[in-house]
C-alpha cells in the first residue's frame, strides 16, 4: 500500500459533503452552536435560510429535527459526539423510533480530541447509537470518505449518526478509491491471509501503520475500514474470518459496546475465531495532546501490533 | 362528517354531545384495557373536541393530507382521549378502538403514528412535543404553507426542560404558526403538582419567553371556541392555558390522582356510563 497522502480533518469532509446536498432542497441543516467546529458553518453561510440555529439546547434541536423530518425536511444536525449524547433518549424516542431520517452528525469523537479533556472524549457514541434499532452507525477514517458518506447519507430512508474527528487524519483513499466506498459495506484496504485489522475512524491510519510493520515480520495482513458500525457488514466478516481465522479490532471508543463488540457478538454466533480488541479499556481519558493521549490509552499500531501477535498465536494453538 | 375547518361544526350543542360520546368511549376502552391514563384523557377532551370541531384543518377522508394542521398530543398518555375522537370522526372503527393496548392494536399506549392514521407525533416520553411541534412549525415557514401546529402539553410535563428550550427558541424563530394548550390540571403521576413540585404560573413563564398567552376554562366550550378562533387568526407564538379538571365528568375520577393511571373496575364503569348519559 502506498503511502497515504496528507488530508483533513474527518469533521472537513462533512462540511463539504453537506454543502454537495444543498442541490436537494429537502435539505436542511440544524446547529446547537457548534457550527464552526462540526463543520455546518460552510453550509449556513452559503445557505442561512435552510440552516436553523437552535442554540446550546441539543435536547430540543433533535425533536426540532424530528419535526421538520415529518414534514418533509431531511435535516442534518450536528454537534459534538458527547452532546448528541445528552439527548440520546431524545434521538432514541423522537427520531429512531418512528423512523424518521434525521442525520446526526457527532463531532470530535473519541480521545483523539485531545485537550479538551475526559468531558468532551465521548467514547461510548457508537455503542449506544448501534444499540437503537433501525439506527445506521457510521464513523469515517478521513476527510473524504467521510465526504463521501455524508453525501450517500441521503440515500437512507432511517435515522442515523456519524461520528466525526476534531484532528486531521492522513487520508486512507483517494479520489478514485473512495468513489467504491459505500454506507454498509466495509472497505477492504490491504489483502493478506494471515490476520485480519478492522478497524474504524481514526485507528485506520494506526491499522495500515501497524500492517506495514507486520508484513516485514512475514505476517501478511488484511486491513478494512470499517466505516459503517450497523448494518453489520456480515457478508465480509464471513470472508475475511475464513480467509484469516483472527482478527484484530481496533477503535477510538471503549472496547465496551463499539466495534470490536459489534465483531465479536457476529463471530460468538457464526464463526468463533480468535479476536483481540484494541480500543478504551472502560476508563475516561483525560486533558492532553492528541497523539500522546493516544500513546497514553494504547490506541496505538504498536498496541495493534501486539494485539496482532496475539491473535495469531491463539489461532496456532487452537 | 368532514373537520376541515370551513366544514367544522361550531354549534356549541354538538361539541358537548361530541365531548359526552368521546368521554363515554375513554372510560371503555380503558375498563376493557384494564390499564391507561383515563384522568387525563378526560381533563384534555373537551380542547380537543373544541379544536377538531372547529378551526383545524383535517380531512378525515385523508388523515395523511400533506397540508393539514398538524396536532400534537404531547402528553401521549392521555391516548384515549385521541382515539375517542378519531372514533367519533369515522377514521377508526370501534373494535380497532377497543382493542386499545392490546398486541397488535393500533391504538398504542401512548400515541404514535406509525400505528395510527391521523396521529401526528409519537409520543410517550414527556417534554418533547413542543420542540418536534416547533420542528413542523419551521418547516411549514420554510415551505410557505399556512398550516397551523397545536400542540398540548400536560402542566406536570413543563417540569421537562426541553419544554423551555423549545419555547425559548419558537420565540426567536418567531413561530407565528405554533400553538400550545397546556391542560392545567393540576396532577401529575404521583400526587397534586403542589406535593410533587409546584410550577407556578405557567402563563406567566411563557409570557417571559415570549409568547402571547391567554387563560380559558377548558370545559367551557364556547369560551374554547372563542379563543381558538381568535388563535388562530393571530400571527405570534401563542400558549393558551387551560384551567381542566383531571377526570372531568366522572365524578369519582375528578381531582383523584389515582386516576391518572388506573382503569375504572366494572363497577366503576356502569357508575361512570351512567354519569355519562
Amino acid at each position: 500500500m502506498s503511502a497515504p497522502s496528507s488530508g483533513g480533518a474527518s469533521r472537513d469532509g462533512y462540511g463539504k459533503g453537506l454543502l454537495r446536498l444543498s442541490e436537494d432542497p429537502r435539505v436542511v441543516v440544524l446547529e446547537a452552536d457548534l457550527g464552526k467546529s462540526t463543520k455546518s458553518c460552510h453550509f449556513r453561510e452559503k445557505f442561512p435560510e435552510r440552516t436553523v440555529s437552535l442554540g446550546i439546547a441539543e435536547q430540543n434541536m433533535m425533536l426540532v429535527a424530528a419535526g421538520m423530518a415529518s414534514s418533509g425536511k431531511v435535516p442534518f444536525a450536528s454537534t459534538f459526539a458527547i452532546f448528541t449524547e445528552r439527548a440520546f433518549e431524545q434521538i432514541r424516542n423522537g427520531i429512531a423510533r418512528p423512523g424518521f431520517a434525521v442525520h446526526i452528525c457527532g463531532s470530535h469523537g473519541g480521545i483523539h480530541t485531545g485537550t479538551d479533556g475526559s468531558s468532551a472524549q465521548s467514547i461510548e457514541d457508537l455503542g449506544i447509537y448501534r444499540a437503537i434499532p433501525k439506527m445506521t452507525v457510521i464513523h469515517p477514517c478521513d476527510d473524504i470518505s467521510a465526504e463521501e458518506l455524508t453525501v450517500q447519507l441521503l440515500s437512507l430512508d432511517g435515522p442515523s449518526y456519524m461520528r466525526t474527528a476534531r484532528n486531521k487524519t492522513p487520508r486512507a483513499y483517494d479520489e478514485e478509491s473512495v468513489s467504491k466506498i459505500k454506507i454498509g459495506k466495509g472497505s477492504v484496504l490491504s489483502h493478506g491471509s494471515d490476520l485480519a485489522i478492522v478497524a474504524c475512524g481514526v485507528m485506520v491510519h494506526e491499522a495500515m501503520n501497524a500492517a506495514e510493520v507486520l508484513s516485514q515480520k512475514g505476517v501478511d495482513c488484511t486491513v478494512v475500514d470499517m466505516h459503517t458500525i450497523k448494518p453489520f457488514d456480515s457478508q465480509l466478516m464471513e470472508n475475511i474470518a475464513k480467509t484469516c481465522g483472527c482478527i484484530v479490532t481496533a477503535e477510538d471508543h471503549s472496547i465496551i459496546g463499539g466495534l470490536g463488540s459489534s465483531i465479536s457478538e457476529w463471530a460468538a454466533s457464526n464463526h468463533p475465531i480468535p479476536i483481540e480488541m484494541v480500543g478504551v479499556n472502560d476508563r475516561f481519558g483525560e486533558s492532553g495532546g492528541s497523539s500522546e493521549l493516544m500513546e497514553e490509552l494504547g490506541l496505538t499500531s504498536e498496541s495493534i501490533i501486539q494485539a496482532s501477535l496475539r491473535a495469531i498465536k491463539r489461532k496456532n494453538t487452537v | 362528517m368532514l373537520f376541515m375547518g370551513d366544514g367544522a361544526i361550531h354549534n356549541h350543542q354538538e361539541l358537548k354531545e361530541l365531548a359526552r360520546r368521546c368521554r363515554n368511549d375513554i372510560v371503555k376502552m380503558t375498563h376493557a384495557a384494564k390499564s391507561g391514563h383515563p384522568g387525563g384523557s378526560l381533563s384534555a377532551i373537551d380542547i380537543m373536541v373544541s379544536l377538531y370541531g372547529t378551526i383545524f384543518r383535517f380531512d378525515t377522508n385523508n388523515p395523511n393530507w400533506e397540508d393539514r394542521d398538524r396536532f400534537i398530543m404531547s402528553k401521549g398518555h392521555a391516548s384515549p382521549a385521541m382515539y375517542a375522537l378519531l372514533h367519533q370522526m369515522g377514521i377508526m372503527d370501534e373494535d380497532e378502538m377497543m382493542s386499545f393496548r392490546t398486541l397488535g392494536s393500533v391504538c398504542q399506549g401512548h400515541v404514535d403514528m406509525n400505528w395510527t392514521p391521523g396521529v401526528d407525533f409519537s409520543a410517550g416520553s414527556l417534554g418533547m412535543g413542543l420542540s418536534f411541534g416547533l420542528g413542523c412549525s419551521i418547516a411549514a415557514k420554510m415551505d410557505g404553507s399556512k398550516r397551523k401546529v397545536w400542540v398540548l402539553l400536560g402542566d406536570g410535563e413543563t417540569q421537562e426542560g426541553q419544554i423551555w428550550e423549545a419555547a425559548m427558541a419558537a420565540s426567536y424563530h418567531q413561530a407565528n404558526n405554533l400553538r400550545v394548550i397546556v391542560d392545567r390540571n393540576r396532577i401529575q403521576n404521583d400526587d397534586f403538582m403542589d406535593v410533587q413540585m409546584e410550577v407556578g404560573d405557567i402563563g406567566q413563564k411563557f409570557s417571559s419567553f415570549g409568547w402571547t398567552v391567554k387563560e380559558v376554562n377548558g370545559h367551557d366550550i364556547p369560551a374554547l371556541v372563542d379563543i381558538l378562533e381568535w388563535a388562530n387568526v393571530n400571527e405570534s407564538p401563542i400558549a393558551i392555558i387551560a384551567h381542566t379538571t383531571k377526570g372531568k365528568g366522572v365524578s369519582f375520577m375528578e381531582d383523584n390522582p389515582s386516576f391518572h393511571g388506573m382503569a375504572p373496575n366494572d363497577d366503576e364503569l356502569s357508575i361512570a356510563l351512567e354519569e355519562l348519559k
